[in-house]
């Protein structure tokens, strides 16, 4: 049973990862994103790591392609964008990239040959990543938040004000 | 900042006495309200105190009229008199200004409170003579424009009327 | 509870859901009527309550139409997303001791994330309709709604440190001797806020300003569809009230009368404080909006947090 939805929820995360890429209208590319992603979520629920499912629908989903979207609304692409964009995904371009993703493919197959059952069985709970998190990975965390501190300071150093004219302040 | 807060917690205050003040609403079609004699509603043609139609058809309401609504034609009775032979007014264009009753000089047009006309069919609200014609007075009992006009009508020479002198024999020099 | 059970208790909890919005939008209007001093629907039927009837009855016999310049497939998508997401949320709020359709620990992240997907039927819809209106709605809305959700899961992480668990019984369970909204009064106030900027509620409700945008993102939206959003938007306000109700006010925890009650009363409650929100404060400016967002109330929930996290260690000792 639970295998079952596995793989339902595996390939539906496949087959719209696949839409992402090939559709010309960019939102409609995020909308099949979006839908990647919650499929994903579902697998990770599925193998036991509820945790991690609710931040990659919090995060990934809720937050990070909602400005993705907003990106795509303030640029308000249009006609020409679609077009330029079905002249990249023209058939040869997809070679180079198209042998690469094969050639891992056939790797992870090779992996994964001898590897037993999808689920852990076991379920993580949010206390016991929080406690890995603040032992043994801290400092992988801390250099994480370091990163973002500094990613932090630089989008305050775009947004100030460069000019500042009169009556303004 | 925290004298902002306050303010819109005092907003919510002042809004939550709001609870306890009676509605100001009027319940219409049960509860009418009152409306002035002089409210401008729909159009009625008057008759003078003698029972005859007021209306000269001089055409002056359909002119000072903003949005063209007012048809009419004219014609001339047996003993002298002016008539609308017909008289007609669009009330779907209708805008209730009351500049036709401030143009007529007979009093004929007037406004009166009544704003109660509603239609399914739009052509309904094209009212003819017959419809807009009323038996009374309206809002002025005494006014009767024959009796003060110089015009001559049978039963009324000129210099009849009232407050009117006789007319001047401009060919003769006797005083 | 049984596998039947919770299926058809969980089918109980949308017709109640939908029921309870539908009553909802005759209920606010009254309410609102009675602050503003004037009626509201009075008419139809007992206290004017067959309102709803007649207003569902117009919008589902209205003609279904999709303008020809808008994004077909996205355009009729946008609207079921909010409900959707909005009901998968009442999954996880526990309406009594045992009276929830699921009990899973993480029960707070799946509200917020639920929460986080409504989002998108508004930006959908305004990217969609193809119209400038909508589309300013829709990238107001992403803005507002990215910005509130950062300390909306901050501001509940408080309650989640006092209680040492994201399951939404266990937190209700902590509050036997004291309901959260007395130590976390920092964290209620914020999340409040959050709750009406997430549903959009009318302080809030800039993506659709009527005054500024027409209609916002659902300008050009029509009978069943636009009736789904304002579906949505009510469900929102219901859930933003059940979440509350149990996060900060001790959920079904009450004297005397039975627990669903408690809960009710308590939901019903914060919904009439909703109602009275929008009736008393006026909608904000959008840059005034980003600036409480991300200069004062992140802030403070940071504060909140920090100070929660201490007076906690120092407890323990």
């Amino acid at each position: 049973m639970l295998a079952t939805l596995f793989y339902i929820a595996a390939l539906i995360a496949l087959t719209s990862t696949m839409a992402a890429l090939t559709r010309a209208n960019a939102a409609h590319a995020l909308i099949y994103l979006i839908v990647s992603l919650l499929a994903v979520a579902v697998m990770f629920f599925l193998m036991g790591a509820p945790f991690a499912a609710a931040l990659e629908v919090v995060i990934y989903a809720g937050a990070i392609m909602v400005l993705f979207v907003f990106v795509i609304m303030m640029l308000n692409l249009g006609d020409t964008g679609e077009d330029r964009e079905r002249e990249w995904l023209a058939g040869r371009n997809w070679f180079v990239p198209g042998a690469m993703a094969a050639l891992l493919l056939i790797e992870m197959l090779m992996v994964l040959g001898d590897f037993q059952g999808v689920t852990s069985g076991n379920a993580v709970s949010p206390k016991a990543v929080g406690i890995r998190l603040f032992g043994p990975y801290l400092l992988a965390v801390e250099i994480a938040s370091m990163l973002l501190l500094s990613s932090l300071v630089g989008a305050y150093h775009l947004g100030r004000r460069f000019i500042v004219r009169r009556g303004e302040h | 900042m925290f004298k902002a807060l306050m303010s819109q917690v005092r907003t919510i205050w002042t809004i939550l006495q709001h609870s306890f003040t009676r509605a100001e609403t009027v319940q219409y079609p049960e509860q009418k309200p009152y409306l002035a004699p002089r409210y401008r509603g729909r159009i009625v043609l008057t008759k003078d105190p003698d029972g005859e139609e007021r209306c000269v058809a001089c055409n002056l309401c359909a002119v000072a009229c903003p949005v063209d609504c007012i048809a009419l034609q004219q014609g001339v009775k047996e003993d002298g008199r002016w008539y609308p032979e017909f008289f007609r007014i669009n009330f779907s264009r209708c805008i209730m200004c009351g500049m036709c009753e401030e143009a007529c000089p007979t009093n004929a047009i007037q406004l009166t409170p009544d704003f109660e006309m509603c239609e399914y069919n739009r052509s309904s609200m094209v009212y003819e003579k017959e419809h807009l014609q009323i038996e009374g007075t309206g809002k002025y009992h005494d006014y009767n424009f024959y009796r003060v006009a110089g015009l001559a009508i049978t039963g009324k020479d000129k210099g009849q009327a009232e407050n009117e002198a006789t007319p001047i024999d401009v060919k003769s020099l006797l005083p | 509870m049984t596998e039947l059970g919770t299926i058809s208790f969980g089918l109980l909890i949308i017709f109640a859901a939908v029921g309870g919005a539908a009553v909802l939008t005759w209920f606010e209007r009254r309410l609102l009527g009675v602050w503003q001093d004037r009626y509201g629907p009075n008419r139809l039927g007992p206290f004017g309550v067959l309102q709803v009837a007649a207003d569902m009855l117009k919008l589902l016999t209205k003609h279904d139409w999709v303008p020809p310049f808008a994004d077909r497939l996205v355009f009729v998508f946008a609207p079921t997303a909010i409900v959707v997401a909005m009901l998968l949320g009442f999954a996880v709020v526990p309406f009594g001791p045992d009276l929830y359709v699921l009990d899973i620990n993480i029960g707070l992240l799946f509200f917020l994330g639920m929460t986080s997907l409504a989002v998108y039927s508004v930006l959908l819809g305004g990217l969609a309709s193809n119209n400038k209106y909508a589309l300013l709605g829709g990238l107001r809305s992403a803005a507002q709604m990215v910005s509130y959700e950062v300390f909306m899961g901050l501001s509940l992480m408080g309650v989640v440190m006092l209680t040492g668990s994201f399951s939404m019984r266990d937190i209700v369970e902590a509050q036997r001797d004291v309901w959260y909204c007395v130590p976390q009064v920092l964290g209620l106030f914020t999340f409040m806020i959050a709750g009406i900027a997430e549903s959009h509620r009318l302080p809030f409700d800039l993506p659709e300003a009527e005054h500024e945008l027409t209609a916002g993102f659902h300008t050009e939206y029509g009978g069943m569809k636009f009736a789904m959003f304002m579906l949505g938007e009510y469900l929102g306000l219901i859930l933003i009230c059940c979440m509350i109700t149990t996060l900060f006010f001790g959920g079904w925890l009450g004297p005397v009368l039975p627990p669903v009650v408690w809960f009710c009363l308590k939901v019903f409650a914060l919904i009439c404080f909703f109602v009275l929100l929008r009736a008393a404060i006026p909608r904000p400016r959008y840059d005034q909006l980003m600036s409480l967002g991300w200069k004062i109330m992140l802030p403070l929930t940071l504060f909140n947090l920090l100070l929660t996290g201490a007076i906690a260690l120092w407890m323990e000792g």
